[in-house]
Formats: structure tokens, sequence, C-alpha cells
């Protein structure tokens, strides 16, 4: 009997510990069939943030780092220098990416480390139980921004992939979201272009995707993806930021 | 080897790349400065050296963490303020048990502090700078000779134990010149990292580098095997040096520059009658404990001579445990205690023992 679906190599048995509807669920699917496809998996090192998917590491079937809160770029520049011959990815969330790890990832960045970035923005802190983001939009609610997040005294939210396009180093950024099929389709391909970049030397590559957090929205996992692509959409507009790996 | 006229500083850069580290992270601070620009001329010129200037002190000691996960041997460098934005990375590093040596220059304190010589990162080496139950072997050269020779140890050290090394000089041993020599160094015999991530290869099971225990009784186990280690450190790994504590009424207790300015008192103290001695810990941690009670009959007093305002007197009386006084005297913020300084101080607790 032909087989039509199953589990992706780089990916290992076992359940989650993610809430029932969350998409980092998908995100790490996305990622392990990129890796099967490219037949990666005895190249890669994956880095795992803090944030909800600090276990990461028991959930990918290859070489794992987990890094201190926010540090996940500069953990896999690390270990990139190190060992020029693996392939080196970070996932991380918004709070440990766009706030308490605003600089690693810019340097990075900068530097053209030829590292693949997934970048999961769900507007929230999961983990810690729903406090702020510095992507959370204007007027949503969490348990620091109580009645709604208020521009005057909590400014306004991050937009990474539009400030990372402006710079010289990266050679590809772009944002997906996972709230359809299509759109689950295209960030596949987003991150499988993110990892064929690095294994051709072209550099620095970050794929920011919009992911629904059901738990801490307080809103069901289905009216979830609406919520993403009525509220998230507007305000981070989908689309490719930068791509100067393009063969011309 | 000839002898070779080096700065401090330069001299740990190239003693590191003598023990194969072949990768440094850093970031600029003053007076630790000469090691990453030495850095930054030598790693080119190594097969496959890697010098990377990271955006901060915080980046740096994580690179660190990436490069000693994949199992290469690593360094980084700072002084006092710089150290303190490690300190999340050290724990970290500690806690994953992963090897690398972190020389740190110490400037004056607290807060930016100045930019002379100073003790007062004692605490911080010794007692854990960073979160959780960690130590870290901290060797205090004395002389830029004695911080060669221990910067190539340190990195043996830090393979052998997976445990972060750090060298903890001063301002005043990084930027003097003096006479060195890289001696051929006996084949240690050290353990295969077997659990770095170098990407699984042929291997079957992924290897993780992780300091998470969300389980209590899995982190109360994992404590417990690095105190057994700790324990292990403390029993093979104690070095010291003891200067004239035969027959000595007040014995002074200094390590690095420090204890070179006691040597030179324990001479002016000769021509004045004092029997004075040294026991000069060259492990702060482990602290040499077990030659305090060799000289606690003997000795009147104990000295502890820092440039703080006392932290390693704390170590002192712990060995010394009550069973005779324990005495201190220091300069601090960057200033140099003088052997003039110093032996008025004894001039006086002598008269006091007498
Ligand atoms: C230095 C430090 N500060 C704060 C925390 C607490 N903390 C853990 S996860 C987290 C936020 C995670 O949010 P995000 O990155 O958006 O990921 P998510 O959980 O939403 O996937 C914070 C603040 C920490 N572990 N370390
Ligand atoms: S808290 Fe949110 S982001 Fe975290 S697992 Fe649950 S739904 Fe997903």
């Amino acid at each position: 009997m032909a087989v039509l679906f199953k589990k992706p190599a780089a990916l290992s048995s076992g359940t989650t510990h993610y809430c029932p509807g969350c998409t980092h669920g998908i995100i790490h699917r996305l990622i392990a069939e990129a890796i099967d496809e490219l037949d990666i998996q005895g190249r890669v090192v994956g880095i795992a943030p803090v944030g909800c998917s600090v276990l990461a590491y028991n959930y990918f079937n290859c070489d794992m780092q987990q890094a201190s809160h926010g540090r996940a770029p500069a953990v896999a520049t690390g270990v990139k220098r190190a060992r020029p011959d693996t392939i080196v990815f970070s996932y991380q969330g918004d709070g440990d990416l766009a706030s308490i790890g605003t600089a690693e990832i810019i340097h990075a960045a900068a530097r053209a480390e030829n590292i693949t970035v997934i970048f999961v923005n769900n507007a929230i802190y999961g983990m810690t139980g729903g406090q702020m983001a510095p992507t959370t939009l204007p007027e949503q609610k969490t348990t620091t921004s109580p009645y709604g997040r208020n521009i005057a005294t909590a400014g306004y939210p991050l937009r990474v992939s539009e400030m990372l396009a402006t710079m010289d180093g990266p050679a590809y950024i772009v944002r997906t979201s996972v709230h359809d099929i299509k759109e689950i389709n295209k960030t596949k391909k987003a991150i499988l272009k993110g990892f064929k970049y690095q294994v051709e030397g072209k550099g620095f590559s970050m794929i920011e995707v919009l992911s629904t957090c059901p738990t801490n929205w307080g809103i069901a996992p289905v009216p979830a993806l609406q919520w993403l692509k009525d509220n998230l959409l507007p305000y981070y507009p989908l689309g490719v930021y930068k791509d100067t790996g393009e063969d011309k | 080897m000839a002898k070779k006229l080096m700065k401090g500083n330069e001299a740990i850069g190239e003693a590191a790349i003598k023990a194969g580290c072949k990768h440094f992270f850093g970031y600029p601070i003053t007076p630790q400065n000469e090691i990453p620009e030495y850095m930054s001329r030598r790693m080119p010129q190594v097969d496959g050296g890697v010098f990377v200037q990271a955006e901060s002190e915080v980046a740096a000691i994580n690179m660190v963490y990436g490069a000693a996960g994949a199992g290469v041997r690593v360094m980084t460098s700072s002084s006092s303020p710089g150290i303190s934005l490690k300190q999340e990375g050290i724990s970290y590093i500690a806690g994953a048990e992963l090897p690398c040596v972190i020389a740190n220059i110490v400037r004056g304190g607290p807060g930016l502090g100045g930019i002379q010589p100073a003790q007062s990162d004692y605490f911080q080496a010794t007692k854990g700078g960073g979160h959780g139950d960690f130590r870290l072997i901290v060797l205090a050269p004395a002389t830029i000779q004695e911080m060669v020779d221990l910067v190539q140890d340190a990195f043996d050290l830090a393979d052998i134990y997976r445990n972060p090394v750090m060298i903890l000089g001063d301002g005043m041993l990084g930027q003097m010149m003096e006479p060195i020599e890289f001696k051929e160094r006996p084949a240690v015999e050290l353990p295969d990292k077997e659990w770095a991530t170098t990407g699984m290869g042929q291997r079957q099971k992924p290897n993780v580098v992780n300091s998470l225990f969300l389980d209590p009784q899995k982190s109360e186990d994992h404590n417990l095997n690095l105190y057994n280690k700790y324990q292990k450190i403390e029993q093979q790994e104690v070095r010291f040096e003891e200067y004239n504590c035969e027959g000595a009424e007040l014995i002074l207790v200094a390590y690095g520059t420090t204890a070179r300015i006691v040597k030179s008192v324990i001479e002016m103290g000769k021509k004045e009658g004092l029997k004075l001695g040294m026991i000069r810990p060259i492990t702060l941690w482990p602290f040499p404990k077990a030659v305090f009670a060799k000289y606690v009959d003997s000795a009147k007093g104990f000295l502890s001579v820092e440039m703080s305002t006392g932290q390693m007197v704390e170590d002192v009386m712990l060995a010394v445990n009550g069973k005779k006084p324990v005495y201190f005297y220091g300069r601090t913020g960057g200033m140099i205690p003088t052997p003039e300084g110093i032996l008025e101080r004894v001039r006086q607790i002598i008269g006091g023992l007498k």
C-alpha cells in the first residue's frame, strides 16, 4: 500500500505539550518536512528558545541546544562558527526574538550569519500566561494590558520583518501565516527556502510565521484562526520583504 | 623555548591559542581590550580560527555556549561590568555542563567603577555570580608566566570536568609586561566530547545541550550530580603556594597582584625581626582550606590582604574556623596596597597579639 502521509523523520515520536489547537505544532512539522526534503537531518543543530517552544529539543529528531531567553541567534552563531558544516536553525517566539532578544536578532542579521531563523509571532507571551508582547496589537487585551494595549503608555508593536528587510545583511526575510491550508503551504515553501539558502551558503534568513495562541487569547482554536486573519494580517502584512538569494 | 616579553592580556590570548582554542567571542572593555584585539589579529592566522566581536557581553557568552555545545575549545574575556552581564549565560553553561574559559581582568566597582586594578569580584567569581547552585573553577595567577600556564591548564580542567573555568586577573596583571615562556606541556588525557551537538551524522540519538529540568526530582538529581562533581574538584584540584609559613607568627593571605606585594612585605618584616608567612591561593575555588589547618596551631593569627573591602577574608575565616583571629587589610576602588601600608597594619596586629 502506498504511504500517503507519515511523520517526518526529523520529528521525534511522542506527544507535545502544546495546548489543543495551538499552531506551534504545525510549524514544527513544516520545519521537519523541510529538513527531510533537503536530506540534512544528520547535519542539523536546532536552537530552542525560552517560551512555549522551550521543549522543542524533545520534538525534533536532530541535535538541539536550549538557549537562554532571547539569545538563540547568538547561540546559533556560536554553533555555526564552530561547525560551519552544520545547518543551524533557531526557533523563537515574539517575546524571545522581538523583546529581550532584539539585539541578538539584529546583529545576527547584520553579520549575515548563515543561519535560518523561524520566528513564531503570536502577539502574546504564551508560556508565562498571556502577558503583553512587543507584537501585541494596539487595544489588544493581555494580562499586563488588561484595558487593552495603550499606545500612549505601552508604545507601538514592532514589525520585525520590515525592520530587518532594511538591512544589508539578510538574504531572505519573509512573513507567512498558518491560519489556513494555502498559507500553511506557503509557509512550508518559505521554510524550505530558508534552509536551502543556508545549505547554499547564501546567508541569513528569517521566516516570520503568524501563529495562534488560543489559550491566552481566550479564543477557541478555530475562531482563533479567524481572529489571526482579521486582526494580525492587517497589522503584519504577509509577503516577501527581502530576497537577495534568488538566482537571476 | 626562548623567553619572550609579553603584556599580560596578550599572553592570555597566545596561551589560549597554544592550548588549542580556535574560537573567541568578546566585547571591548578596559582593562582587557588587548585580549580581543590580540585575538582579532591572531585568529585569522590560525587554521580554522574564529574571532567574533559580539554586540554585547550577553551575546558573547551565548556564542560561547553555542560553540562549547558544538564541542570546540572556546574562550571569552571581559572586565567586571561585562562579567556581570555574562552571568546568566555562565549559569546556563554550568547548568548544561559545557567546558569554556572566561577571563575576568577585574577593575574597581561597583557600577561603572573605574578602570584601575581591583579584586572586588572575588565574591562574584567564587560564590556563583549567576543564579543557581553552581561553582566556577577560579584560577588566580600572580605573574604573567603563571597566567600563561594557568590559561592552558584552564582548558584542560574545563574539558575534564565539563565546567566553565574563570581566570581571575586584575588590571595590573593584564597591563604589565614580563618575560614568559610557552613550555612543553605533558599530554593530558581528555574525555571524548561525545555529547556535543555536531549534527547527528550516523548517530541514532540526538544530542541535546540543555539546563532545563521541569521535573523537580530530575532537577534535584541533576543538581546532586553537579554537587558530586564539585566535591571531586575540591578533592583533586586545589592549588596554592605557601611561603615562609613555618614558624611564622602572622600568616598573610593574598592572591594575584596583591600576593606579590605581600612577598615584599615579608622581606621588609624580616629586617624588623617580624616572622611573617604567606598562603597564596591559586585556586580561589576550590579554596585551599586544608593548608590553614597545618598552621593554625603555630601561627598567632591570619591577615587577609586584598584589593577590596574584604571578600576572601570570609573564606579565610571559614578555613581558620574561629581557632585564631583573622584580620583584614585592603585598598579598594582601583587603589593598590603599598608595602608600607600593609607593614603598618602588620605591626599593629603583632603589637596587639603580644
Ligand atoms: C531572563 C528571563 N526573563 C524572563 C523569563 C520568563 N519568560 C519565559 S517565556 C517568556 C515569554 C515567551 O513568550 P514568546 O517568546 O512570545 O513565546 P511563546 O511562549 O508565546 O511561544 C518569558 C518572559 C525567562 N525565562 N528568562
Ligand atoms: S500557551 Fe499559547 S502558544 Fe503556548 S502552547 Fe498554549 S496555545 Fe500555544
